[in-house]
């Protein structure tokens, strides 16, 4: 895709321009501009209706020929997935994880955010540059010693185990997001708060607490989809099928003998749709919510 | 009762008096901040626990020779002890310059690196085009934004299975290649169209992510700017090269950084694309995971060891990132 198109035309060269040939050329730049987009509205947009379509083919092999499907259309695959699979156990289990990460997160991570945002102390550049790190962790470095760990304290194959994993990314991340959030509440909210005698707990959670519901809703969104997409830590930690996240049930569908690929595609399409939704209702906050973060390191 | 706010500006306040003894400090210092301490006990705890306690125990793994065979494990009923011992540093030695270490660590490496410049470049470039074009006045702009950003709205594990099926033999870009005459290439099974496999369906899932952060940075560019290069008599290249990029500036090396440490690490896309089919497509992460689960023994320690080369490279670049930016007065939104 090129990039440059964008920066052609539409500028004003002569003093007094003539309105003629500069209508014509800034209809052919919109036109490009629209070819563009609607070229990558296509890619972004195919592979994701292609999922939605094999779902409505009754054989696993109709990806082979889907032009086949037109003919023989059917919801079969949906009823069969919500009846005669795991489906309901792993909305479940995916449930119960990601809520419960997403509480901890954000409760433990709602004062830190606060002190960070406001407080100078002895270690404040250590402390942010550990909440830093944290979040560049790859999956291997506390994979293998927590697989170990959580053994020992019998955890592995259950919910706590998961969500204590998670909470190692989601909490500092949370506590990040909080902090960019609470920077843009004036800070003369605070000083009012103390003149008139509040303690800093008492300015925290009284004043700034309720004006930050936005940003801690950013921080519960985010942790919500990130223990909701993961999936190395998910596929290794839960053992027995009825305790399986999405993540790790959809990768069922396709063992080394057999691909029932019509019923993975129609599992996808029930996950999708209420998470995409989910995403498109909070997508704004989550941008600004991670790049408004804010300049003041 | 003072409580130590500031607004962060970096300057002190007023004259310091003599300094005092240690002591004294410390109790001076407690006095002053102990809300602050208070208030991010929390998360120092759950880190501590969490983070720091698994971190170090690890590296402990790291310097034995555990693997599944001779950890500790319930059998039935038997409780069997763990066995391992010590080794030192043999397993970084082994795993940087042992006998097959080119072929089991450096060409990840490469890989890795390989992989974390093209996709970084691709989002980026890919995410700034499409910013640039959003950021006009257009008709129907909020629509093509909404389906853009649609690969970042479905979860990843789902996208990654529709692209296996497409790109699986028989599938539908390969039927569409056949018809246009082009060669159809085994994406699932070469190892060079593995990668490339695995290069797009990130690049097209990461694309959304750069473009709506650029998109907003492009938004508060302050359009006087503009107008003030307009009158000067800036050709559209010459406001792009000198009010545009460096408006971006701030939000391009915070996501760039974000993008650079997210691809390094991601597991997700290359795990579910290939499953177990593809030790030739793993980049380090995958591999460790490899190494460490997918594999019987379970080779702990050396997972756990390429972890921990992982987090160093991360850091180390990172740090130098860092003072990149700092030494061109840049600072990190994050």
């Amino acid at each position: 895709m090129s990039t440059t198109t964008v920066e052609a035309p539409v500028k004003k060269q002569e003093p007094v321009p003539t309105a003629g040939p500069r209508k014509g050329r800034r209809r052919g730049t919109s036109l490009v501009s629209h070819g563009i987009l609607v070229v990558a509205s296509l890619i972004a947009l195919f592979p994701v209706a292609w999922l939605l379509f094999l779902s409505l083919g009754p054989d696993k092999d109709d990806y082979l020929h889907p032009g086949g499907i037109w003919g023989k259309m059917t919801l079969d695959n949906y009823s069969y997935v919500l009846t005669e699979t795991k489906f309901l156990d792993w909305l479940t289990s995916t449930l119960i994880v990601t809520v419960g990460t997403t509480l901890i997160g954000v409760v433990i991570a709602a004062t830190t955010g606060y002190a960070v945002s406001r407080m100078r102390f002895p270690g404040y550049k250590k402390f942010m540059w550990v909440l830093l790190v944290t979040q560049m962790f790859p999956v291997a470095v506390l994979m293998v010693p927590m697989y170990q760990i959580l053994s020992e304290l019998q955890l592995i194959d259950s919910y706590l185990g998961l969500v204590l994993v998670y909470c190692t990314t989601t909490v500092p991340y949370c506590a990040w997001l909080m902090k960019g959030y609470f920077d843009t509440i004036p800070f003369e909210i605070d000083e009012a708060g103390r003149v008139d005698g509040l303690t800093p707990f008492g300015t925290f959670a009284r004043l700034i607490l309720p004006l930050a519901k936005p940003g801690l809703a950013v921080a519960a969104f985010y942790s919500f989809l990130t223990a909701f997409g993961e999936v190395a830590f998910a596929s290794t930690f839960m053992l027995s099928d009825t305790k399986y996240t999405f993540a790790v049930g959809l990768q069922t569908f396709i063992s080394e003998h057999d691909a029932q690929r019509n019923l993975m595609a129609a599992t996808a399409v029930l996950v999708a749709i209420p998470v995409s939704a989910f995403f498109y209702f909070v997508q704004k906050n989550l941008v600004t919510g991670l790049t408004a973060g804010g300049t003041k390191g | 009762m003072t409580v130590a706010i500031d607004r962060a500006t970096g300057k002190t306040r007023g004259e310091r008096g003599p300094r005092r003894g240690l002591g004294q400090r410390l109790k001076h210092g407690y006095q002053k901040h102990w809300y602050a301490y208070a208030m991010i006990a929390p998360v120092v705890i759950v880190l501590g626990v969490l983070v720091v306690y698994p971190l170090v125990y690890g590296f402990y793994l790291t310097l034995t020779d555990a693997n599944s065979l001779n950890s500790a494990r319930t059998i039935g009923v038997n409780e069997i002890e763990a066995t391992y011992k010590f080794i030192g540093f043999d397993n970084y030695a082994d795993i940087l310059w042992g006998e097959t270490a080119y072929d089991r660590f450096w060409s990840h490496f490469i890989w890795t690196v390989v992989w974390t410049a093209a996709c970084v470049t691709l989002h980026y470039t890919i995410g700034l085009g499409l910013a640039l074009l959003l950021n006009q006045k257009l008709r129907g702009r909020t629509l093509y934004r909404l389906i853009l950003i649609l690969p970042w709205a479905v979860p990843t594990f789902v996208t990654v299975f529709g692209w296996r099926i497409m790109l699986a033999d028989g599938g539908v870009v390969n039927s569409v290649l056949e018809t246009l005459h082009l060669p159809t290439p085994l994406w699932l099974e070469d190892t060079f169209w593995q990668r490339f496999a695995a290069v797009m369906v990130n690049t097209w899932c990461g694309v959304p992510f750069m473009m709506l952060s650029l998109l907003g940075g492009l938004q508060s560019i302050d359009s006087s700017l503009y107008e003030a290069a307009e009158m000067d008599g800036a050709s559209k290249w010459q406001q792009f090269r000198y009010v545009t990029l460096p408006g971006l500036r701030s939000v391009s090396s915070t996501v760039v950084l974000l993008g650079i440490i997210w691809t390094f690490n991601q597991f997700a896309i290359i795990f579910l694309l290939f499953g177990k089919t593809a030790p030739d497509a793993d980049i380090l992460v995958t591999w460790a995971y490899r190494l460490g689960f997918g594999q019987q023994p379970r080779d702990f320690a050396q997972s756990a060891a390429y972890g921990m080369l992982l987090l160093a490279i991360l850091i180390v670049f990172t740090s130098f990132y860092r003072r990149w930016l700092n030494r061109n007065d840049q600072q990190l939104a994050i």
